[in-house]
């Protein structure tokens, strides 16, 4: 849900730099409490989170530096240094160390009912915070200059739009784990963004694609044995990207192909067709009949656009002839004036 | 090149005598180098004013300023007397077409929309009185027949147009404009012109960043010459002329006007 912003602000691997800043915070927050109660852990998680973003935010306004270079940074500072740290965690003769590192590749089975009850509030959360701001957001991401000439206060919306990303980040950690995460917040965006040109549409096909991709990825891993949830989800949410880059009506590759070749046929006919015209108006009579081999020098004709014409009822054959028939003539008559129009 | 002034001057009732934007002392840098230096501008209520200069001379910087999207080392604008931040309800924008991503998700109507969204304020959701007040601006600029068009969907001139309607809902006293004829047809340029024409007869200030100094004499009544200082400024038929053309493009500049 939150993920179609983040892949309309094009700062889609922002969700990457995110997750993985987390990972030192988890650490830090261990190593701090000693406990491995998943709510302070995953407090660090999201101080370190956002303490990861305002870095990334900053380091794009103060420099040169383009948002891809700062984002690489925060992101591999910020992994290394929480790798480090659970390096250090497990040479330590704390016996309750182990278990952190289902952070890293996540573990949707070790979910207790309580983080099932954390997670649908905070996403209760985002959903009332996004309806009341709806207005505000979409404006801001198409236009920011302009929101902020409307009085608004541009910083307010983008620091809110910002946590909420990480707070959903940072709870998905569990579930598929640092380094899968950010597939998890921009694939059901992406796939969405496919099907359709509003944006109220597209957060809700991206929740849905999002909520799909949890229960099939689960139930696949929970039939097999062996399987690890995270991933799974995962790639079930790649199965949504793939089906809809090819299959989506307006946007997809599959219709796109189809359209074009619809459209040049389509074409072709009508110039065929025109070509004929021409030749047939020379003629008092229009259904005085040509010979086809004129036609053999005229580029796009093939014996399938003339069987085509034929089967439209706009030519007859005659052995080695064709005439047009009075539709055929009509319609070619007609042919440009209704170009022009229907492509106004 | 013959160009009838006289129509002009006759529809100008610049001479209302109030100043609609004053600038004081603006000075923006991005690094080192100031972009705009010690700018003091007086803009009288009614004109449509063109901003010229070559390109790097700060003339979008001066209209962000303004408005407040950059943030000045020194100097303040004042908008009928009263700091800006108290007047953003008199004041519209049409930024230049190729600052926003033209494949977001959202249709024409819906980004004439945010036009009212300045007056709605913060968490209000747009009725029926704002979306009527987007189709009137969206018949204005004859673009009613795309309202639920995607806005990838149209063409350069079409987006152009989309973003003047969005102003136009605003409905401010003071409309700053920047490089609207830019990547437009002849069609849109006129339509744009109109409308801006328009807004003159009504009273309102217009203030437009504009590159093609042959047009000038034609379109507008006041004229300010920029080049990170402030060259000139003032009324077409007194200003626009080679002198200053020359101060500001630093090559000598031949407009010849006939009057």
């Amino acid at each position: 849900m939150l993920g179609s912003f983040a892949v309309l602000r094009k700062q889609s691997l922002l969700g990457d730099a995110i997750s993985h800043a987390a990972l030192p915070g988890i650490a830090i927050a261990f190593l701090l409490t000693g406990t491995k109660d998943n709510n302070t852990l995953l407090l660090g998680a999201l101080i370190s989170g956002l303490i990861g973003t305002f870095w990334i935010r900053g380091i794009i306004k103060k420099t040169h530096l383009k948002s891809d270079t700062a984002l690489g940074l925060i992101l591999s500072l910020f992994f290394g240094f929480g790798m480090l740290l659970l390096t250090f965690i497990q040479k330590q003769p704390n016996a309750n160390q182990a278990g952190l590192d289902k952070y890293l590749f996540g573990q949707a089975a070790t979910l207790l009912e309580s983080d099932v009850w954390l997670m649908g509030s905070i996403t209760t959360l985002c959903l009332i915070v996004l309806l009341l701001f709806w207005k505000e957001f979409k404006m801001l991401l198409f236009d920011a200059d302009y929101t902020k000439t409307l009085g608004f206060n541009t910083k307010f919306i983008d620091i809110l739009i910002t946590t909420f990303i990480v707070l959903a980040i940072v709870l998905g950690l569990q579930t598929v784990g640092v380094v899968l995460m950010s597939a998890m917040l921009l694939a059901p965006a992406a796939a969405a963004r496919q099907w359709t040109n509003s944006l109220g549409t597209m957060v809700f096909l991206s929740a849905l694609f999002g909520a799909f991709s949890g229960v099939f990825g689960t139930a696949i891993s929970a039939s097999q044995n062996n399987l690890p949830t995270g991933p799974v989800i995962v790639i079930v949410a790649s199965v949504f990207v793939l089906v809809s880059f090819i299959c989506a009506p307006s946007r997809g590759l599959l219709f796109k192909q189809i359209r074009f070749i619809k459209n040049r046929r389509d074409l072709q006919l009508h110039k065929t067709l025109a070509f004929m015209y021409n030749i047939a108006e020379t003629h008092n009579n229009t259904a005085h009949p040509h010979a086809i081999k004129i036609l053999n020098n005229f580029q796009g004709f093939t014996k399938t656009t003339l069987q085509q014409l034929v089967k439209k009822n706009y030519v007859k054959l005659e052995g080695n002839m064709w005439y047009l028939t009075e539709e055929g003539f009509k319609t070619a008559a007609n042919l440009y004036n209704q170009q022009s129009t229907t492509n106004e | 090149m013959a160009i009838t002034t006289e129509a002009n001057t006759k529809e100008t009732p610049a001479a209302t005598g109030t100043i609609a934007v004053k600038v004081d002392d603006l000075t923006v840098a991005y690094n080192y180098k100031p972009v705009l230096w010690d700018i003091d501008l007086e803009i009288p209520e009614g004109v449509l004013m063109a901003i010229v200069g070559p390109n790097g001379a700060g003339k979008s910087t001066l209209i962000k300023s303004i408005l407040g999207i950059l943030k000045p080392i020194a100097g303040s604008v004042s908008i009928y007397n009263k700091p800006y931040k108290k007047q953003r309800q008199r004041v519209a924008y049409v930024p230049q077409k190729g600052s926003v991503d033209w494949d977001f998700p959202t249709t024409a109507l819906d980004v004439v929309t945010m036009g009212t969204y300045g007056s709605l304020g913060w968490i209000k959701r747009p009725g029926q009185k704002q979306k009527k007040a987007a189709l009137e601006a969206l018949e204005k600029v004859g673009m009613l027949p795309f309202k639920n068009r995607q806005i990838s969907q149209l063409s350069g001139g079409q987006q152009q147009r989309i973003f003047l309607a969005r102003a136009l809902v605003q409905n401010a006293s003071i409309y700053f404009m920047d490089e609207p004829f830019q990547g437009v047809d002849a069609t849109t340029e006129v339509a744009i012109i109109n409308i801006l024409k328009e807004l003159r007869k009504a009273g309102k200030t217009v203030i437009v960043v504009h590159h093609d100094l042959q047009t000038v004499p034609e379109y507008f009544d006041w004229v300010t010459f920029l080049n990170v200082k402030k060259i000139a400024t003032g009324p077409v038929k007194d200003i626009f002329n080679d002198d200053n053309l020359t101060k500001t493009y630093g090559i000598n500049y031949k407009v010849s006007i006939q009057e």
